[in-house]
């Protein structure tokens, strides 16, 4: 909301500079986004008064003005506007003073005529966005004196970010009255003297649904003059807290919201057929609003209603049936107390967002519709004559809120706020606030007034008090409460020690969106997410990822587009997976690698990173969690993932991840030319671990044996080694392959594989016989399992 | 006896003339080899009287030992000089970089995530996780924002169809510990959020750190405390911190926090308040016997001043040349 402070000032003058006002603005909960300072720089711009109009000598559209600067001979000003008459004012500029637009204005001939000045426009000025012509200022302004004071300029407009709960805070009034709380300066209502009625005509109202409108306060003006115009310094209002003037009427009850934060409607009251009735839409009725939309009705919006149907959406915007236009001469104001309960959603249901409905939202004081009344009624008759009929307050007093007692215990304010706050201030800081108190026996019994609806409990009243006695002023005081401690487990390893150890490994950590590309995630996955929001920001991120891989494929893409040839990337984070109904959410840990294995460098030959590059990172996860033989890598298919580069990652039965080489045609998809290969673990089971239990090291010497055998290409290490590490149990501590070869002097089909057995006994020395024995056990297990041949 | 030291004198300066290991051992076979001068010298003892050879047969001794000393000392320093040359030829340009792989980094969001934690840990606090889908019970009901409050209009919410919802805040976690584990509690929930909302300041993902105390008698100074503290830990230096009134629902008094940035300026970084009696009710707390202070900071903003980054987007979008700064 911008409030001018020229305005505020009207209301509460504190003993502050501009600067002060906003930061103690801020200090009271209401932040002021930024100060505008409005009218700099126009010191030499004066109010000029038209004495004559001569058209010019040698251009049609240009006069030439006699114009009174207030002293001396009258000066000659050659002038273009259209709207210059004789007799009028208009703020004239003299030579020297550069305008906000950046002219700097000297005496000079136009077409032959010395002009002495400019008379001015609004935009010339630096005082509005459009203009028909130079600035008519009112009869009574000062010929010769400074424009800049006349209009209360320069002129600081704080823009305040309000917070949703202080609906009261919406105007001039509200910023006011908390600011005369804070300060200590006097709150000066302008004085609003209530029109007698001088004519007996009403407008029939009936309240049907009260809960829905409790309280409709009115009044017919008859007979103003269509031709009236807005006057200056209410144009200047409106201007400086945003709003265009309009048309009088209008203009006045925009003014009355800004200034008691009231929001009114004006009728044409002619045109409004027999009773107006607040009520609820039935539904699908059409309504043609102000703006020349027409909508259809919700079932359940609070509408106004007359003999001929709906007339205007409730606290929202009036109806085009009944507007008031430029031929308008019978008016009748609407002021009315539309419940927030009432309000809460519905200009959002259509699509709408007025400055009326935020205020109903946000709650009005539910007993200034008369007051508005009155005032726009005032100000109706001021600017454009007319006969006030009767005011008209309608209300159902049972659905009007009802002010209540609040105990304040002083015990539970100096506990919550950690602060003794002594008893006369708090009630000193109470009662500024307009709210009415009396001491009890154990603190204090409070009646907000009724623009005060968010004070609902005790603790609201303990966030006045200390929002007014300044958050400054509370100490800092360390809390002394001890926290149990906390298991620091070993039944998994953290996150982060798995973070560490991918950094160690030379892997750069990523942030990827958790919403991703529905077409990315189902070439991933190989399924369609049913994880879709209903309003994302674009079609790229509109579906829950079920893998962290496509938003890392997109990160990797950019970063090759950016010339990078060697990427190593790795993601923890949530994938979401299961149907709207019943969704999980799995921690994963992901890697992605491309390029060569290491940067590029002198001493060795660059080599592309491969499947067991990968693995080999992987493994190394794994291992810090468990030990080795808990894992298993088994050949599986995967839908992002090349055949026959793919591994599965079993834990005691479960599967707990996959690595491999991305599929080429995903790669082309995500733009990516390389050879990818990526992992993905479920951080939970990839990590989880257990206590290590120590077995005493064997105090005796080991033996290696190592073998030859030929066998299908097909069999896999895996198989090879638990066959050879079965035969002999007790003994074998270790098998490693140490070669494999296809090629020459291999039958084709064939591979040789060269295996190291590491025996090794607790209890005792192993002799050759022993170890003898043991190669020739492997040898027959392979034989009998694999049909493999030792090769000699 | 003359001849002997004249024997010395010249095996000496054939010693020194020795350049390499094997021209020294052909001078050692020919003084003390087994055909050697010296050798020779000894067998012709027997040739000498009873009592002349004690005499001859010391001189001729001690002149076997002088011999092999300027030996061996020669052959130490000779074994030196072979040790430097080779070594000389084993030298490397030592400048010339290391082999192998380099060290990754962390994002420098996670970066920023963990100096919290392990500042938070520090002074008791547990570390909690909550859903990133949320039903609207837990992201705003419970935190005292009902149906059709305006603040959840201001969250720019993404829904699902069905009505379930990504989070806005970190905030949900509070409730699901509270009822979870109970009170007192001191607890901190990193994570992931998200708002509708995507220009220069605002991305649709970002990260926040809620943190939650409730116990007996904690109070608004206890707040107030406990950020001033962490602020100055997590900039490590001195920092002025303002506590402007403000308005949450879930907690009240509220405020939201500056820090006094370089030239003067406020620089707003989280908001806190003292937890709502109303969410301490829907949890099943008695708001009478506990009271409690719960803070959101937004970790980007905390990373973004650390680490002097100037834009936001920037955290997202992964440029490697970005993030390697962070190692």
């Amino acid at each position: 909301m911008k409030v001018a402070e020229s305005w505020l000032r009207e209301w509460v003058n504190p003993d502050l500079d501009s600067q002060s006002l906003g930061h103690q603005l801020t200090m009271l909960g209401h932040e002021v986004d930024g100060i505008e300072y409005q009218g700099q720089g126009l010191d030499g711009v004066i109010v000029g008064e038209v004495l004559d109009v001569q058209p010019h000598p040698d251009a049609d559209r240009l006069r030439v003005c006699k114009v009174s600067t207030g002293e001396g001979e009258p000066v000659d000003v050659v002038c273009g506007a259209p709207n210059v008459v004789k007799g009028m004012k208009s703020p004239l500029a003299l030579p020297g003073v550069r305008l906000p637009n950046g002219a700097k204005l000297r005496k000079s001939k136009i077409r032959g005529v010395v002009s002495n000045g400019m008379l001015c426009s609004a935009v010339e000025l630096g005082l509005g966005e459009e203009s028909d012509g130079i600035m008519a200022l009112p009869g009574d302004a000062p010929v010769g004196k400074s424009f800049a004071e006349f209009l209360d300029l320069p002129d600081a407009v704080f823009d305040i970010d309000l917070t949703p709960n202080r609906g009261d805070c919406f105007s001039v009034l509200g910023i006011a009255r908390d600011v005369a709380a804070l300060t200590g300066a006097a709150l000066k209502a302008p004085d609003v003297r209530a029109p007698a009625a001088t004519i007996d005509a009403v407008q029939a109202v009936e309240l049907p649904e009260p809960a829905g409108c409790p309280q409709f306060a009115g009044r017919v003006i008859r007979g103003i003059d269509p031709a009236a115009q807005s006057p200056l310094w209410m144009i200047e209002r409106l201007r400086r807290a945003g709003l265009r003037a309009i048309h009088p009427v209008v203009d006045i009850t925009n003014y009355v919201m800004l200034e008691l934060g009231q929001p009114l409607h004006s009728y044409d009251a002619a045109l409004i057929k027999g009773t107006l009735r607040p009520c609820y839409a039935q539904g699908g009725e059409q309504l043609a609003l102000l703006d020349e939309k027409t909508i259809e009705l919700h079932r359940g919006t609070m509408i106004i209603t007359d003999d001929s149907g709906p007339i205007g959406l409730a606290g929202i915007m009036g109806g085009l049936s009944t507007a008031v236009t430029d031929s308008t001469r019978d008016v009748f104001f609407e002021a009315a107390f539309w419940p927030p309960d009432t309000m809460a959603g519905q200009a959002r249901s259509y699509g709408m967002h007025t400055d009326a409905s935020l205020r109903f939202e946000r709650g009005v004081d539910p007993t200034g519709q008369a007051r508005a009344v009155e005032r726009a009624s005032e100000l109706l008759l001021a600017i454009a004559g007319g006969s006030a009929g009767p005011l008209q307050l309608v209300n159902n007093d049972e659905y009007l809120p009802k002010p209540t007692p609040i105990d304040l215990r002083e015990e539970r304010l100096q506990q919550l706020l950690g602060v003794q706050v002594d008893s006369e201030t708090v009630t000193g800081i109470l009662t500024r606030l307009g709210l009415s108190v009396t001491r009890n026996k154990t603190g204090w019994s409070v009646v907000s007034p009724p623009h005060r609806f968010d004070i609902e409990r005790e603790v609201d009243l303990i966030e006045e008090v200390a929002r007014i006695f300044g958050y400054d002023n509370i100490p800092e005081v360390t809390g002394s409460a001890e926290a149990p401690l906390e298991a620091v487990t070993e039944s998994r390893i953290e996150t982060e020690v798995a973070a560490t150890l991918l950094v160690a490994r030379d892997y750069q950590e990523v942030i990827t969106y958790s919403f991703v590309d529905a077409d990315d995630d189902l070439a991933i996955s190989g399924a369609k997410s049913a994880l879709v929001l209903s309003n994302p920001i674009s079609s790229e991120m509109s579906v829950m990822r079920s893998s962290l891989w496509p938003g890392m494929l997109r990160a990797a893409a950019s970063n090759s587009a950016r010339q990078q040839d060697r990427v190593r990337l790795f993601e923890i984070g949530k994938s979401f997976h299961g149907s709207l109904e019943d969704h999980h959410e799995r921690v994963r840990i992901a890697g992605l690698v491309f390029g060569p294995v290491a940067p590029e460098q002198w001493a060795s030959p660059s080599q592309p990173v491969d499947f067991f590059d990968i693995k080999s990172d992987v493994m190394a996860l794994l291992r810090a969690a468990g030990s080795r033989s808990q894992f298993v890598f088994s050949e599986a298919a995967h839908p992002a993932l090349q055949p026959g580069q793919t591994a599965e990652i079993i834990r005691a039965g479960e599967s707990i991840g996959v690595l491999g080489k991305l599929h080429p045609k995903h790669a082309k998809q995500f733009g990516l030319k390389q050879s990818v290969y990526v992992f993905e673990l479920d951080a939970s089971a990839a990590l989880a671990s257990e206590p290590p239990v120590a077995v005493a090291v064997s105090r005796y010497p080991a033996i290696r044996r190592d073998i030859a055998v030929l066998v299908k290409e097909n069999i896999s290490a895996s198989e090879l080694v638990d066959a050879v590490a079965s035969a002999a149990p007790d003994l074998i501590k270790s098998v490693r392959i140490f070669d494999i070869y296809q090629g020459a002097g291999i039958e084709a089909g064939l591979k040789s594989v060269a295996i190291g057995l590491i025996l090794q006994e607790t209890s005792r020395t192993l002799t050759d016989e022993d170890a003898d024995a043991t190669q020739a056990a492997v040898v027959q297990k392979l034989h009998q399992k694999f049909a493999a041949v030792l090769r000699e | 006896m003359q001849a002997l030291n004249d024997l010395i004198q010249s095996a000496a300066s054939k010693i020194d003339a020795a350049g390499d290991l094997a021209s020294l051992d052909s001078v050692r076979v020919e003084y003390l080899g087994k055909k050697g001068v010296l050798t020779a010298r000894l067998k012709s003892l027997s040739e000498l009287s009873a009592e002349e050879r004690p005499a001859a047969g010391q001189a001729i001794n001690k002149a076997k030992q002088e011999l092999q000393s300027l030996l061996n000392a020669r052959r130490e320093a000779l074994e030196t000089i072979a040790l430097e040359a080779k070594l000389a030829a084993d030298a490397v340009d030592v400048t010339l970089p290391g082999r192998g792989l380099d060290i990754g980094g962390r994002h420098p969001v996670s970066r920023a995530m963990q100096r919290i934690e392990k500042i938070f840990r520090h002074a008791g606090f547990g570390v909690r996780s909550g859903p990133e889908i949320e039903d609207e019970f837990h992201n705003f009901t419970a935190l005292n924002i009902p149906d059709n409050h305006p603040a959840r209009a201001m969250h720019d919410t993404f829904y699902f169809p069905g009505g379930n919802l990504l989070r806005t805040h970190t905030s949900p976690v509070q409730i699901r510990s509270i009822v979870e584990e109970g009170v007192p509690i001191r607890i901190i929930a990193p994570g992931r959020v998200y708002r509708c909302d995507s220009d220069q300041t605002h991305t649709p993902m970002f990260h926040q750190v809620e943190g939650l105390v409730i116990d007996e008698n904690v109070s608004f100074a206890n707040l107030k405390a406990v950020l001033h503290q962490f602020v100055e830990a997590f900039f490590e230096r001195k920092a002025e911190l303002r506590f402007r009134p403000s308005y949450f629902p879930f907690t009240e008094p509220s405020a939201e926090v500056d820090v006094r940035w370089d030239e003067g300026k406020w620089l707003e970084i989280l908001g806190c308040g003292m937890v709502h009696p109303n969410v301490l009710e829907s949890a099943g707390i008695d708001p009478e016997k506990y009271t409690g202070y719960a803070f959101g900071i937004g970790i980007e903003r905390l990373a973004m001043l650390r680490y002097h980054v100037t834009d936001l987007r920037t955290f997202f979008e992964n440029d490697l040349r970005f993030l390697r700064q962070f190692r």
